[in-house]
């Protein structure tokens, strides 16, 4: 059997080889009718994609015969692989990107079936190993171009993360940490961690957390800040929640959370001046002459 | 055996706990201190935690007791520069030390122990 798959190996090698400029413009065509998308991609780079990839095959089919695992493959599949990644990333969508390797069926079944055209029993054999070879690598770009959507879509989970956690100082002594988006456990755990890292680092008594851009409010993410709160208590901070809108506060009593240990406020000032004030800073208007006559 | 030492400054002790804790240790704290406590008669108690990385459910209970404690032979506890890795255990563990005032560091303790005998 194995024998039998190397001979139509070597067959396959020729009839790509002898027959690539034709296959290459059947399979061009078939590209074209099906999914071809040139506002994604000029025909020139598809082109030249579509050759050097049949170029691959015909050399690796004749090195290595159907054994995809080989060493010989290995080019082949690295192009593949920067095939589909790029295509992720220029927006193709899957069947797309499955495509460039499935439209390849046709023109070179239409080959093999006319270099078996006397034998029907090698044509079957032949029609199905490299059936098995074209699904292969078409199985195996599919993978590729999920794997690198996933690249992208964990890099972009970790951007937010990242973004979404920014304390910010406003006075010396007084921490804010604007949340925004909704408050599940992970998020929480890096919003509580570089709160009380920020604390530590800047020596700060007060932390405002700050839910105005968070836009339920729910028991479990009333539990994680009232965590965050005792955590920052225990550190010997205090921490004032600001931008409770007027919906939070019906939900927060509605679902019985007892918030009644934590200093709450309805807006960042108004927590803002109730830190200064607890530090005993006071502010006064400067009483300005110069504008009075101004406006005289 | 190793030993927690308790310094005496004027009408406050001072506790500085260097090294990770264990039960014993913690035990034996607590026998010293409230000893220390009665002898001197000290209003105040500072247990500076900063270099304590380390804390189980029996250390943070241990903390929460010796407040108490303290407090019943008249003396205010305060518990300082607590790290944040501490701080999120304890809190995950379900102890968040009522009655336990705390300050970012020494300096803050002293003034908000100062503060609170001068309200006396």
């Amino acid at each position: 059997m194995a024998v039998v798959s190397k001979n139509d190996a070597a067959n396959v090698a020729e009839i790509l080889r002898s027959h690539q400029n034709s296959i290459l413009e059947e399979w061009l065509k078939a590209m074209t009718g099906a999914t071809r998308r040139s506002d994604l991609m000029k025909e020139s780079e598809l082109r030249s994609q579509a050759s050097r990839f049949l170029k691959l095959i015909s050399d690796a089919t004749e090195a290595a015969g159907y054994d995809t695992h080989a060493p010989a493959w290995s080019a082949t599949k690295e192009m593949l692989n920067e095939i589909s990644s790029s295509r992720a990333q220029q927006g193709f969508t899957p069947s797309e990107t499955a495509t460039f390797v499935f439209s390849l069926k046709r023109p070179l079944f239409d080959r093999v079936r006319a270099a078996y055209a006397g034998d029907p029993q090698a044509l079957t054999a032949a029609l199905w190993s490299t059936t098995e070879l074209v699904d292969g690598l078409g199985l195996y770009t599919f993978e590729m171009f999920i794997k690198t959507r996933e690249e992208v879509i964990r890099r972009q989970q970790e951007d937010m993360l990242e973004l979404s956690t920014p304390v910010v100082k406003l006075w010396d002594g007084v921490l804010a940490l604007p949340l925004i988006g909704t408050l599940d456990s992970a998020r929480t755990q890096v919003v509580m961690e570089s709160l009380l890292q920020s604390i530590v680092d800047t020596n700060s008594k007060i932390a405002i957390i700050d839910i105005t851009g968070v836009p339920t409010v729910d028991t479990i993410t009333a539990q994680h800040l009232l965590k965050t709160v005792t955590a920052a208590r225990l550190m010997g901070a205090e921490c004032i929640i600001s931008g409770v809108r007027p919906q939070i506060a019906q939900t927060i009593v509605h679902l019985g959370i007892n918030l009644l240990d934590v200093t709450t406020k309805a807006t960042l000032a108004d927590a803002f001046l109730l830190s200064l004030k607890k530090m005993g800073i006071t502010f006064s208007r400067e009483k300005r002459d110069d504008q009075k006559t101004d406006q005289k | 055996m190793e030993k927690i030492p308790i310094l005496r400054m004027g009408d406050y002790l001072l506790v500085t706990i260097q090294v990770d804790m264990h039960d014993r240790l913690a035990m034996a704290l607590q026998d010293d201190l409230t000893k220390r406590i009665s002898e001197t008669s000290a209003h105040g108690v500072l247990i500076d935690i900063s270099s304590l990385e380390m804390v189980d459910s029996f250390i943070g209970r241990m903390l929460s007791n010796i407040a108490g404690m303290s407090r019943v032979l008249d003396a205010e506890t305060v518990v300082v520069g607590m790290q944040p890795a501490v701080a999120i255990t304890l809190v995950e563990l379900g102890l968040s030390l009522p009655g336990i005032r705390t300050a970012l560091n020494v300096d803050a303790g002293m003034e908000l122990l100062r503060s609170s005998m001068n309200g006396i």
